[in-house]
C-alpha cells in the first residue's frame, strides 16, 4: 500500500482507468469465447470504443482548452472518408492487410488533423459562441461537399467530379470509389474490438499525459485566464492550435474505426451532422467537463441507453430525452448537489459498515 | 486506506457492470414452433413515416396469415426494431432481433441503412427481403431480394416512358442530392435521356438540410421552358413543390416515381394541385381490385390511416416470404442458415401476385420483375395513364 | 428580371429566419444560453394551429391567438422546469438540457400527431402581387412577412429600450449580479424574456408554415439551426442584428442556389458565414467584447 501511495496521483489514476478498461476488455473476450454475450452487445463493443475516443478527444477541446466546438462530427467524417478511401482504392493491394489498416488509420488522423489545423487558424480570432458556430458551419460544409463528391479510379488514375458519376469519364474497368450521396460501399471490415480498445487506451494516455505536461498546463492556463496566460509569455496561438489539431486527429481515428466497422459509409445529417456533434458534446458535459474518465463512462452509458430502452418501442426516444434532462438537472442543480452530498452512496456504505466518515 | 476504498469501490462498480452485461446475454432462440420474422426500419426521426408504414402493414399481414392458420399450419412471430434510418443503428437493431431469435429478415426500409446490414446477413447466411430499399448497393453481395423496383430501373423506365410516349420535349429535374434513392434515379434517368427524343433543360438539386424552399429550382425550370418536371423524390417534398409551383403560376406536367405515391394522402393537402401529376408506381391505394380494396380497408380499420406504397411493399413482402416458405417446404426448426439457403433457392422459382404487381418473379441478383404502371391523377384519384 | 425575382425570394425566406432569430437573440442576450429548443417551439405552434383549424375547425385568428398563448405558456414552463434549476450551473449544462428539451418536444409531437406530414393551409389571405406582365410574382406570404418582421423588430427595440421591463432586461443582460443589487427580479425578467421569445416563435410558425406548408415533428429543427446561424451572423444579442442576419442568410442561400450550385447551397451559406466572422469576429452588428483584466 505504501508503494502505491508513493506513485504520483495522475499516474495512479491512469493505472486505475487503464486497468479497468483492460479488465472489461478481458471479461468481454471471455464472455464472447464462452458464447455468453448477446449479439447486440458484441456489435456494440466497437462503437463503444470509438464513441469513447470521440468523447475524450472533444473533452480536450471543450474541457481542457475551454472552447465550445459543435463540429466534432465533421472531423470524424473527414477521417472516416479519408481512411475508407484509402482502403477502398487499394483494396486489391495493401488495403486489405493489417498494415493497410494502420496506414488508413494514420491517413484518417492526418486528414482530420489538417482540417483541424485549418479551422484552428480561423478559430483563434473568435471566442465563445462565435467559435461554436464556425465549427458547426465547418461540419455542415464537410457533409454537404462529401454528398456531391465523386471520385473514381481507373487505369489512368483518379478522376474527380462535383457533378455526377458520369462526369468522371471512367474507363470500362474503372471503379467509383466515392459515389456522391451513395458514399463509399464495401469498405473492408478491419476494425476489431482489440484494435479499438487499444486505440482507446492510446488516446486516453495521450490526453492524460498532455494534461500533466508542460503544454497541458499552458493550455489550461489559457482556458482559465487568457490574458494572464498571455502576460506570462504563453504562446496562445500555438497551444490552442496544438490542442485543436490533436483533438481533430483523434476524432479522425475514431472516424476510421467507424468506417471500417460498417460496410457502407454515407454522410447523412444523422451520422455526421450537427446532431452527432451535439451527441458527443452531451457525452463530455455529462461525464464532467475536463474529466477524461467521466467522458468514457458517459459515452458508454449514453450509447447503451437507447439500445436497452428498445423494449419501450415508440416511447424509446421520448424516455431517452426525459432521462437526459433529469440527469442534467440532478448533476448540476445546486439543491440536487447538496442533496447528493448528504445522501452519498459512500456515506451510506460507511454507515452500514459502522464506520464514521472521519475515520476513513 | 482511503485509496484502497476507492479501488474497491471501482472494482465493485466494474463487477456490477459486467454482471449487467451478462444478464442480457444470449437468450435461447425461441423454439422451433414458429417462423420468427424480424423487421427493421425507422420509426422515430425524420424518416419515421416510412418505417411506421412498413411496420403496420407487416403486422397486418402477419395477423392475417396467423388468423388463417399460418404457413403450412405454422404460425409467424413478428418483431420490429427501430433503426432511425442510420446504418449503425440498423446493425444494432439487427443484433437485437438476432438475440430475440429472428430467423428471417424483412428489411430494412431505407437504402442507406440496408446496405450496412447486408454483410451481416451474408455472414449469417440469413434470408433477407427488403420491402423498399431500392438502391443497387443493397444487391451488391447477391444475398438480398427486393420487393420494390431498383432505382436504376425506375430512372430508365421513366425516361423511356417520357420519350416513347412523347410526353414532353423539354424536361427539368428536381432531385435530392443528399439522398441515395433520389440521386440514384436521377443519374440513370440522365444517362437514359441521352438516347431519347427529349432534352433535360435544367437539373436542380436540394439537400436534406434545405428542403422547404424550392422557389429557385422551380424558377429555373420555368425560365428554361421545361414542359415537364421530373421529381424522383418522396411525396412530402413533392407536395411542397406543387404548392410553390402554383404560387409561381407555373403549370408543367409533374412526373414522378414510386416515392411520389402517397401525395394524395398528405393530410390537409390541396389535392387539386396534384391534378395531372403522372407517376410510375406499382401501387395505388384507391385501385378498385379486390385485393387492394381489402388491404386498404383492413389497414384503415386498424390504424385509421391510408396505406402508402411502403405499406403495400411490406404487406407483399410478408406474403412473398410465405410463398417462398411454402415452395421450399422450409420448417421452423431449421437453422438460420438452412432457412436462408432454402428460401433463396425458392425465391427464383416462385411467382407472386401482390398489391404492388401481378406475377412478380425474382432474378438471381435479387431484383424483382414486374411491370411498372403509369398512372395520372385525375379528380383526386389515380387513373391509368394509357 | 430573374435576379430581382431571386432577391425577393431570398428576402422572403430571410424574413422568416429573422423572426426566429429574434427569439433566439432575445433569450441569448438575457439568459446567455443557446436555447436549442426554440425551433421546436415553432413546430409546436404549427401543430396547435393545424389542430385548431383543421380538426376543430375554428377561425384562423382564434387559432393564431391560441397558438401564441400556448407557445408562451410552453416557453415559460420549459424555462421554469428545465432551465431555472440550472441558473448557476455551467452554460454548457444548460445547452445540453436545451437539447434534451428539443428531443422531448420532437418525440412528443411524433407520438401525438404521428409521423406523416401534415399540409398546412395558409392563413395569410393576401393575394399575390404580379408585376412586369406576370414575370415577377410576389406571394401574399412575402407581402405580409417582410413588413411584419420589421414591425416586430421596431416594437421589440422600443420595448427593450423604453419600458421598465425592457430596461431591467438590459440590466440583467449586462450584469446579473449588479441587477440583483439594484432590486431587479432576475427570475421574473428571464421568465418574461422566454415568454416573449416563445410568442415570437408562435408568430414565426404562422409565417413559416404559411409559406412552406409542410409540418412534421422535425420541421422546426433545421430552421432553428439556420436562425441560430443568422443570429450569430448579425451579432448575437443584437435585435437589429438578428433581423439583418436573417435577411442576409436567406438572400445568400437563394442567390447561391440560383447562381452558383443548387447542390452546394448549404456549404456556400456556411462558408460566407465563416468569412464574415473572420472579418467581423462578433458578427455584423455585434458589440465588441471588452475584456476585463
Amino acid at each position: 500500500m505504501k508503494k502505491w501511495n508513493t506513485i504520483n496521483k495522475s499516474t495512479r489514476n491512469n493505472i486505475i482507468t487503464i486497468g479497468v478498461i483492460v479488465v472489461i476488455y478481458a471479461v468481454c473476450q471471455l464472455m464472447i469465447a464462452a458464447g455468453a454475450m448477446s449479439n447486440l452487445m458484441q456489435g456494440l463493443l466497437v462503437p463503444l470504443c470509438y464513441y469513447s475516443i470521440l468523447a475524450i478527444s472533444l473533452n480536450l477541446t471543450v474541457g481542457i482548452l475551454g472552447e465550445l466546438s459543435l463540429g466534432h462530427a465533421g472531423f470524424m467524417c473527414v477521417g472516416a472518408f479519408a481512411g475508407a478511401f484509402f482502403s477502398k482504392s487499394t483494396q486489391n493491394g495493401i488495403g486489405s492487410s493489417f498494415v493497410g489498416f494502420l496506414i488508413a488509420l494514420l491517413l484518417g488522423a492526418i486528414a482530420a488533423a489538417l482540417f483541424g489545423a485549418l479551422i484552428g487558424v480561423v478559430v483563434l480570432r473568435l471566442r465563445g459562441d462565435y467559435l461554436a458556430i464556425v465549427t458547426l458551419a465547418f461540419g455542415e460544409i464537410i457533409k454537404n461537399v462529401i454528398n456531391v463528391l465523386y471520385i473514381g479510379l481507373d487505369g489512368k488514375g483518379f478522376h474527380f467530379s462535383m457533378k455526377d458519376s458520369e462526369a468522371l469519364n471512367l474507363e470500362e474497368n474503372g471503379t467509383i470509389i466515392i459515389n456522391g450521396a451513395k458514399g463509399i460501399t464495401g469498405t473492408p471490415k478491419h476494425t476489431t474490438f482489440t484494435i479499438a480498445a487499444l486505440l482507446l487506451i492510446a488516446a486516453y494516455l495521450i490526453i492524460s499525459n498532455l494534461i500533466h505536461s508542460r503544454s497541458g498546463r499552458a493550455i489550461q492556463a489559457i482556458r482559465d485566464n487568457r490574458i494572464a496566460a498571455e502576460s506570462v509569455g504563453i504562446d496562445i496561438t500555438g497551444f490552442k492550435l496544438l490542442a485543436f489539431t490533436l483533438s481533430a486527429a483523434m476524432a479522425g481515428v475514431a472516424g476510421v474505426l467507424y468506417s471500417h466497422n460498417i460496410s457502407t459509409l454515407v454522410a447523412t445529417p444523422k451520422n455526421f451532422g450537427y446532431n452527432m456533434s451535439i451527441m458527443i458534446l452531451v457525452f463530455v458535459v455529462l461525464g464532467g467537463i475536463g474529466n477524461i474518465r467521466g467522458s468514457i463512462i458517459a459515452a458508454v452509458i449514453l450509447t447503451l441507453l437507447p439500445e436497452y430502452l428498445r423494449f419501450l418501442q415508440d416511447y424509446r426516444m421520448l424516455i431517452y430525452a426525459i432521462v437526459l434532462i433529469v440527469i442534467m438537472i440532478f448533476n448540476w442543480n445546486p439543491t440536487c448537489i447538496a442533496w447528493r452530498k448528504n445522501h452519498s452512496l459512500r456515506d451510506i456504505l460507511h454507515s452500514l459498515t459502522g464506520k464514521n466518515k472521519k475515520e476513513a | 486506506m482511503k485509496k484502497l476504498k476507492k479501488v474497491v469501490s471501482l472494482l465493485v462498480v466494474t463487477s456490477m457492470a459486467v454482471a449487467s452485461l451478462a444478464a442480457c446475454g444470449t437468450k435461447a432462440s425461441s423454439g422451433g414452433d414458429k417462423f420468427f420474422i424480424g423487421g427493421i426500419g425507422p420509426v422515430t426521426g425524420g424518416a419515421a413515416i416510412y418505417g411506421q408504414s412498413v411496420k403496420n402493414a407487416a403486422e397486418l399481414a402477419v395477423q392475417e396469415i396467423n388468423d388463417a392458420g399460418g404457413i403450412n399450419g405454422v404460425k409467424i412471430e413478428f418483431a420490429f426494431e427501430d433503426d432511425e434510418a442510420d446504418g449503425e443503428k440498423a446493425v444494432n437493431a439487427y443484433n437485437t432481433l438476432k438475440d430475440k431469435g429472428m430467423k428471417i429478415l424483412m428489411g430494412t426500409v431505407t437504402s442507406g441503412a440496408c446496405a450496412s446490414v447486408i454483410d451481416k446477413t451474408k455472414s449469417d447466411n440469413m434470408f433477407q427481403l427488403t420491402p423498399s430499399a431500392s438502391s443497387k448497393d443493397v444487391l451488391a453481395l447477391g444475398n438480398v431480394f427486393q420487393v420494390c423496383f431498383s432505382d436504376p430501373n425506375q430512372g430508365i423506365a421513366s425516361a423511356d416512358y417520357i420519350g416513347s410516349k412523347g410526353v414532353a420535349s423539354k424536361v427539368a429535374v428536381i432531385y435530392d442530392s443528399s439522398d441515395i434513392y433520389s440521386s440514384g434515379i436521377y443519374e440513370k434517368f440522365k444517362a437514359e435521356a441521352a438516347g431519347q427524343n427529349f432534352e433535360i433543360v435544367a437539373a436542380e438539386a436540394f439537400t436534406a438540410d434545405s428542403k422547404t424552399d424550392f422557389s429557385v429550382q422551380l424558377q429555373k425550370a420555368k425560365d428554361a421552358g421545361a414542359e415537364l418536371v421530373f421529381l424522383p423524390i418522396y411525396y412530402n417534398e413533392a407536395a411542397l413543390i406543387l404548392t410553390q409551383a402554383a404560387a409561381l403560376d407555373y403549370k408543367p406536367i409533374f412526373f414522378g416515381c414510386d416515392g411520389l405515391d402517397g401525395i394524395l394522402t398528405v393530410e390537409n393537402f390541396d389535392t387539386t394541385l396534384a391534378e395531372g401529376v403522372m407517376l410510375l408506381t406499382p401501387f395505388a391505394a384507391d385501385a378498385t381490385d379486390e385485393k387492394t380494396a381489402a388491404f386498404v380497408k383492413a389497414y384503415k380499420e386498424k390504424y385509421s390511416d391510408t396505406p402508402n406504397q411502403f405499406a403495400a411493399d411490406a404487406y407483399d413482402a410478408i406474403y412473398i416470404i410465405k410463398a417462398a416458405i411454402e415452395k421450399s417446404g422450409a420448417k421452423p426448426s431449421m437453422s438460420v442458415s438452412e432457412l436462408g439457403d432454402a428460401l433463396r433457392g425458392a425465391m427464383t422459382q416462385i411467382t407472386v401476385d401482390g398489391l404492388t404487381g401481378a406475377g412478380m418473379t425474382w432474378s438471381e441478383t435479387g431484383e424483382v420483375n414486374k411491370a411498372p404502371r403509369a398512372v395520372v391523377i385525375k379528380d383526386g384519384s389515380y387513373v391509368s395513364a394509357e | 428580371m430573374s435576379f430581382i425575382s431571386y432577391l425577393i425570394k431570398g428576402i422572403s425566406l430571410g424574413s422568416v429566419y429573422s423572426i426566429i432569430a429574434l427569439g433566439y437573440t432575445m433569450v441569448y442576450g438575457i439568459a446567455k444560453m443557446l436555447n436549442f429548443a426554440h425551433g421546436d417551439v415553432i413546430m409546436v405552434g404549427g401543430y396547435v394551429i393545424f389542430t385548431v383549424m383543421s380538426m376543430i375547425g375554428l377561425n384562423p385568428f382564434v387559432a393564431v391567438l391560441l397558438s401564441i398563448i400556448l407557445c408562451t405558456l410552453l416557453g415559460i414552463t420549459i424555462e421554469r422546469v428545465a432551465y431555472k434549476p440550472l441558473r448557476s450551473a455551467s452554460s454548457l449544462a444548460v445547452l445540453i438540457t436545451a437539447i434534451g428539451v428539443s428531443y422531448l418536444l420532437q418525440n412528443l409531437a411524433l407520438l401525438i400527431f404521428g409521423a406523416d406530414t401534415k399540409s398546412f393551409t395558409s392563413i395569410i389571405a393576401v393575394p399575390a402581387l404580379k408585376l412586369a406582365d406576370g414575370r415577377l410574382t410576389i406571394s401574399g406570404e412575402t407581402l405580409v412577412t417582410i413588413p411584419l418582421c420589421i414591425l416586430i423588430m421596431v416594437l421589440l427595440t422600443v420595448f427593450v429600450k423604453r419600458s421598465k421591463t425592457g430596461r431591467s432586461m438590459q440590466a440583467v443582460s449586462e450584469d446579473k449580479a449588479a441587477a440583483v443589487l439594484m432590486g431587479i427580479n432576475v427570475n421574473k425578467t428571464i421568465a418574461i424574456t422566454f415568454a416573449i421569445g416563445s410568442s415570437l416563435a408562435a408568430v414565426a410558425s404562422v409565417l413559416m408554415f404559411s409559406a412552406y406548408p409542410s409540418l412534421t415533428s422535425t420541421s422546426g429543427s433545421m430552421p432553428g439551426i439556420k436562425a441560430f446561424v443568422a443570429a450569430v451572423f448579425g451579432g448575437i444579442g443584437s435585435i437589429p442584428g438578428a433581423m439583418l442576419g436573417g435577411i442576409l442568410l436567406g438572400v445568400i442561400e437563394i442567390l447561391g442556389r440560383a447562381y452558383i450550385s443548387s447542390q452546394l447551397a448549404d456549404a456556400i451559406v456556411f462558408l460566407i458565414l465563416i468569412i464574415v466572422l473572420l472579418v467581423k469576429p462578433t458578427g455584423i452588428l455585434g458589440k465588441k467584447i471588452q475584456e476585463k483584466v
